[in-house]
């Protein structure tokens, strides 16, 4: 996991107005608030995919309504009734968590806004990424260690050691211990050696 | 990429492979990309097409299409530049280009305009606008002229008219008309100056008609005149003060003319002057030097406006044919297209309007026969080096495909129709053959030979261009995972799907490309105008022992309009080659589908058809179906969910229909029970049910404590959600107190309620899944203002004593009882909810042949990615601290959210645009399961929800491997040889 470069940084806008009172008879959008706020990626230095708004999409309510960053980053929602309402972006690469916006019906253009995913409270509707994702397993790079770690390199390592340094090792022993060793195993008929002795003879 | 067989292998690599698979990621590296999976990016069926500009230099094409997309397609070849999938709730009317840089679109019933960037599609800006009434909106582009500055964008909404200055969004002025009712239906700019034409109707009959000033929306003059007769609102205004409408009963055209604030009106019959006229006649949009275009169910006619007095029929074309807009070629002259069906081909013909009986161009082009007849046409021109004009059309097709006609040839095509499909089977590949003919061999000789010498030709760098992409088309044909025939792993196979057009479409599983496809004639619409629905694709012969020789076969379902009562229709095709075997048209209508697991005798699977008064018919139509059917009639249920009345019922069969007792394949059904919810407490939202393939491994669950819990696995457990009625909304519209979610697990077969959960302060949309004996369903919580995801698993206590060995012994069991839904189950049900960050789109399940393999649960979230998310996490067990034996177990730590692991995502780094549905295809290899993902995308790859424990990855180091054997080998004898000489020395001595 990357580490969390790209910092959120909200300068959200928060304006909330009243419709014109033109339209009034089409339900939902008489009384109807604006939510307007921003998007903010920071351009990431990391494996990220580059930071594209084009594609970023902004979702009320579970797929209510969609509409789109602009290139500054700022979005707005028109006709929202007063309530609670749900605000997800959708940005290829980017963790966002959603946002739970509140309109109070009482108190007109009075909005609240909290991220749902650690209950931090915005002054302001700027939304940035929690963490930047990154879809694809990392490749290690080719290493002698990693070749040497693996089972099999382990048992060549093995092999190797047993063939070289084995020997070096009897010699150093001293040759009555060897003697009583041999005399061991000779006792112990079932022994590796003893079979691997035979098989030779 | 099959895998050969390497059991041997692994048998001597066992432990090997098992210490190395450990270190394996479950998620793609970049690089592996493409190598398993295929994505396709469509974009739907073509309703607007807006050419670039010449002058813009690229050779561009701004589409809207009915699946809400917008789209910038290269010319030359049919390549997405860019593309905006938008979501249904806001659908887009009309697209335009303005001031050469943006494209315009009005969507959500005229009240948001958005400017896009012409290049690269960025949305620029954004503009609410108040609308008045859900009556259709207009969009009009004025076009550059020397006094308005910036461009402005004119949208009609109703009584409203606003001008929208299309570099900023802002707008400009805004006008309301002071006429009751007035429905503004068409809008003309004059050339020379800033006025403004603007049609409205007034009521049904009263024309009103405006002369605006473009810069100011001020009214110059307005003028009003009531007709005689009602009009249907299709109308057509020319530049020249005249104005062609059609009138209600659609049998008669007014041919009106302003002069100044007065207006003249003529009626006129078209049975005058078309001959043979019926049906519905509609007004193309085609008027420029007096030329219109009539469409009727038979022909479309062009006529010729003759001042006021009446038309005059110049051509007469057989439908299906189709006419272009005009397209301004010189100062004067407009050019337009029609294409028409000529036996197999279409011919394209080019016109100009100042004179029609001369023909620029006229062109046959070949066609597929599987892409019906042409619907709609786009014209455009380009310039020629020699200074004439050149032209070329994009065609849509009847399946939705979009082609670009140049020369007399179709230059490209795209198969849109890939865009909107309803259903998806998978089907087996044929076997590769083991015989072969002399024939076959001689051929297949030459054709060997022919290949090597391309090869050679490639590896010593002489082959032409042709020649290396016919290397690469051999090569991609002959490798390994894009071969015709089964494989031993059972990844390829074809992907049939039905699509909204009622075309069938196979596609192979290695790369995605089409095998065959056959838009199915009983699915196409009629002249009367009836639009047959596509519905369901089913399975219908396995070839197996007895008919092994035969092709296997599939069975398409649909109705021949678009209401649900309307007749059905059922096509069995032949899923090798897509030929369609047997077509028939019921004589009932289709409410239900259910396939049986009964086979008759040449292994056509059966299918109960229940129409809409409830009686289930048979199908295959054979004494012999009937037979097999007869003896298990009394144990076949079924249930139906009637959302409109808030209802489940069940029904059984009984023998011989209510309307027509002569006809043995009719049942009529007898209804065992109903659960009728309060509809004032409670509305269903979502039913779901187990997948009739499921297979399940055991049904035994081990936990830790060597204890045995037995799992409750019916067929017919029915998963059903309600939520309260103010809940039933959008979310935003309930409160927490006045919101609650209920779920239901009930059996199909009693109707017994097994079990009822109520969730407080939940609403929906609530996409569930159902498999062995859980449910995983997510909602949303408004307390907490999340998403959840809840499941539910579900136990049968009555086998829980069998945990006696003794009792086992002796005999003493009910292991082997069959399960009934007669007695009462004792169950026993644990459940749990977590949070999840996401919307869902769709949900599924991993499916595997044998159902050993640990499942995982794709989410479709609401960014079009899909999530694989192990079913662990969703177990109802997990606490905060499990024991050290329920960790042994495998139980992971409760928490209250579910993790989103990036390399998790299925799809990688794509998008499956507009995501409908998510099918899991078992493979042959227990460990593996093919994954097809659709929207507007398609989207496929293989999934190991336990990596692949059964065979070698991919990644497996096969050098390394052999490096080894080597360094072993040499190693053995170098030791040999030396203890060898040691004992010649010790010998010796």
């Amino acid at each position: 996991m990357s580490p969390i470069r790209a910092l959120i940084v909200l300068a959200a806008v928060l304006a909330a107005c009243l419709g014109p009172a033109a339209a009034a008879d089409q339900p939902g959008s008489g009384e109807g608030h604006t939510i307007a706020g921003r998007i903010k990626i920071e351009a990431a230095r990391g494996f990220g995919l580059p930071a594209k708004t084009s594609n970023t999409k902004v979702i009320l309510n579970g797929g209510q309504k969609v509409t789109f960053a602009r290139p500054d980053g700022y979005f707005a929602f028109h006709n929202v009734p007063a309530g609670t309402h749900l605000i997800e972006v959708s940005s290829l690469g980017y963790f966002f968590s959603p946002v739970r916006v509140d309109i109070s019906a009482r108190n007109p253009g009075h909005i609240q806004a909290a991220l749902t995913e650690n209950r931090r409270v915005l002054n302001e509707l700027v939304l940035e990424p929690l963490k930047e994702e990154q879809y694809y397993e990392m490749r290690e790079p080719f290493n002698i260690l990693s070749l040497l770690k693996s089972p099999m390199g382990m048992m060549v390592g093995f092999m190797v050691v047993m063939v070289f340094v084995m020997p070096k090792m009897m010699e150093n022993i001293d040759p009555e211990e060897i003697k009583q060793a041999q005399e061991q195993m000779r006792n112990s008929p079932a022994s590796f050696s003893g079979l691997l002795a035979r098989a030779n003879s | 990429m099959a895998l050969p067989p390497r059991q041997l292998l692994l048998v001597l690599l066992g432990f090997l492979v098992a210490v190395s698979l450990a270190t394996l990621a479950a998620a793609v590296y970049a690089d592996q990309v493409g190598l398993a999976d295929w994505h396709q990016k469509y974009i739907g069926k073509v309703k607007q097409a807006v050419y670039h500009t010449q002058k813009s230099g690229r050779r561009r094409v701004v589409v809207l299409t009915e699946e809400n997309v917008i789209a910038s397609l290269d010319l030359r070849s049919g390549d997405i530049f860019w593309r905006h999938v938008i979501e249904k709730n806001n659908p887009i009317d009309q697209l335009s280009l303005s001031a050469g840089k943006y494209v315009v679109t009005l969507s959500s019933g005229g009240s948001i305009l958005r400017a896009w960037n012409l290049p690269d599609g960025q949305m620029v800006w954004e503009t609410n606008i108040q609308t008045s009434s859900a009556s259709k909106s207009l969009l009009h582009v004025l076009s550059n002229s020397k006094v308005v500055q910036d461009n402005l964008v004119l949208v009609l909404a109703g009584q409203w008219i606003y001008a929208i200055s299309s570099i900023d969004g802002l707008i400009s002025w805004g006008k309301e008309f002071t006429l009751d009712g007035l429905e503004i239906k068409q809008v003309v700019q004059s050339p020379e100056n800033d006025i403004v034409y603007v049609v409205g109707i007034a009521g049904s009959s009263k024309l009103a008609v405006y002369q605006l000033n473009a810069k100011t929306g001020e009214i110059v003059k307005d003028a009003q005149e009531s007709l005689p007769d009602g009009l249907c609102g299709e109308m057509l205004l020319g530049s020249s003060n005249v104005l062609v409408a059609l009138d209600e009963t659609r049998s008669a055209l007014f041919i009106v003319e302003f002069k100044g604030e007065s207006i003249s009106y003529n009626k006129v019959q078209i049975s005058e002057f078309v001959q043979d006229f019926s049906g519905m006649v509609k007004l193309l949009p085609l008027m420029s030097n007096g030329i219109i275009a009539l469409q009727s169910s038979s022909t479309v006619s062009l006529l010729k406006l003759k001042g006021m007095n009446g038309l005059e029929v110049i051509h007469s074309f057989d439908r299906p044919a189709s006419v272009s807009d005009a397209l301004t070629i010189t100062e004067k002259d407009e050019a337009f297209a029609i294409v028409q069906h000529v036996g197999s081909q279409i011919e394209f013909i080019v016109k100009v309007t100042s004179d029609l009986t001369n023909e620029i161009i006229r062109e046959k082009v070949d066609i597929d026969q599987h892409r019906g007849s042409v619907e709609k046409v786009f014209l455009n021109n380009y310039v020629r080096t020699d200074k004439s004009h050149g032209f070329r059309a994009l065609v849509v097709m009847e399946d939705h495909s979009l082609l670009l006609i140049q020369q007399g040839a179709v230059v490209w095509s795209r198969e849109d129709g890939l865009a909107s499909i309803v259903d998806v089977m998978a089907s087996e590949l044929p076997v590769e053959k083991d015989g072969v003919s002399v024939a076959d061999v001689e051929h297949n000789l030459f054709e060997w030979l022919k290949g090597h010498v391309l090869k050679l030709k490639g590896t010593l760098m002489l082959a032409s261009v042709d020649e290396l992409a016919a290397i690469q088309a051999l090569r991609v044909r002959s490798s390994e995972k894009n071969k015709m025939t089964r494989d031993h792993n059972g990844f390829r196979k074809l992907l049939i799907v039905l699509t909204k057009a009622g075309k069938v479409i196979a596609l192979h599983t290695g790369d995605g490309r089409i095998i065959w496809s056959n838009l199915l004639p009983s699915l196409r619409a009629s002249k009367s105008g009836e639009m047959p629905s596509a519905l369901r694709i089913y399975q219908w012969q396995v070839p197996h022992h007895r008919v092994m020789r035969e092709n296997p076969s599939i069975l398409v379902v649909g109705r021949s309009g678009a209401s649900s009562v309307a007749p059905g229709v059922l096509c069995i095709l032949d899923s090798y080659s897509g030929e369609e075997l047997n077509s028939q048209r019921f004589d009932h209508s289709v409410a239900q589908i259910i396939p049986l697991i009964l086979k008759d005798s040449s292994e056509q699977r059966l299918h109960l058809i229940v129409d809409s008064n409830s009686n289930a018919h048979l199908y295959p139509r054979s004494p012999d179906a009937l037979n097999s059917f007869m003896t298990e009639m009394s144990n076949q249920y079924f249930y139906s969910v009637d959302i409109q009345k808030n209802a489940i019922r069940g029904y059984s069969l009984q023998k011989s229909c209510d309307f027509d007792s002569g006809d043995t394949y009719c049942f009529s059904t007898r209804l065992l029970w109903s659960i009728i919810f309060p509809s004032d407490a409670e509305r269903i939202s979502v039913s779901e049910t187990r997948k009739m393939n499921e297979v399940v491994h055991t049904q035994a669950k081990i936990i830790a404590d060597q204890d045995v819990m037995y799992k409750y696995l019916s067929k017919s457990l029915i998963f059903v959600a309600t939520v309260s009625p103010k809940a039933a909304g959008e979310i935003g519209s309930a409160a927490p107190e006045e919101a609650s979610l209920m779920a239901y697990l009930i059996d199909a077969v009693s109707g017994r309620i097994l079990h009822r959960m109520t969730h407080h302060g939940a609403q929906g949309p609530v996409h569930s899944v159902v498999s062995e004996n859980w449910v995983v369903y997510h909602y949303f919580n408004l307390r907490a203002h999340r998403f959840e995801i809840a499941v539910i698993e579900i136990y049968d206590q009555s086998r829980a004593d069998n945990k006696d060995v003794l009792k086992l012994i002796l005999g003493k069991h009910n292991l082997s009882a069959p399960m009934t839904s007669y007695s009462r189950p004792e169950v026993m049900v644990k459940s749990q909810s977590y949070f999840f960050t996401h919307s869902v789109k769709a949900m599924a399940v991993t499916q595997t042949a044998k159902g050993i393999t640990s499942k995982q649960l794709l989410i479709g979230t609401i960014g079009d990615q899909v999530l694989a998310l192990d079913k662990r996490f969703l177990d109802p067990r997990r606490s905060v601290n499990p024991t050290q034996q329920e960790k042994e177990e495998g139980i992971i730590p409760l928490t209250d959210y579910l993790p989103i692991i990036p390399q998790s995502y299925v799809t990688h780094s794509l998008q499956v645009e507009a995501l409908r549905g998510i099918v899991s295809i078992p493979a042959k290899l227990e460990s593996t399961t093919l994954v097809f993902t659709y929207g507007v995308d398609l989207f496929y790859t293989r999934l190991a929800p336990s990596r692949t424990y059964d065979s070698l990855t991919d990644e497996f180091s096969y050098a390394l491997l052999l490096i080894t054997i080597v360094a072993l080998v040499a190693a053995l004898f170098v030791t040999w040889i030396w203890s060898e000489k040691k004992e010649l020395r010790d010998k010796w001595r």
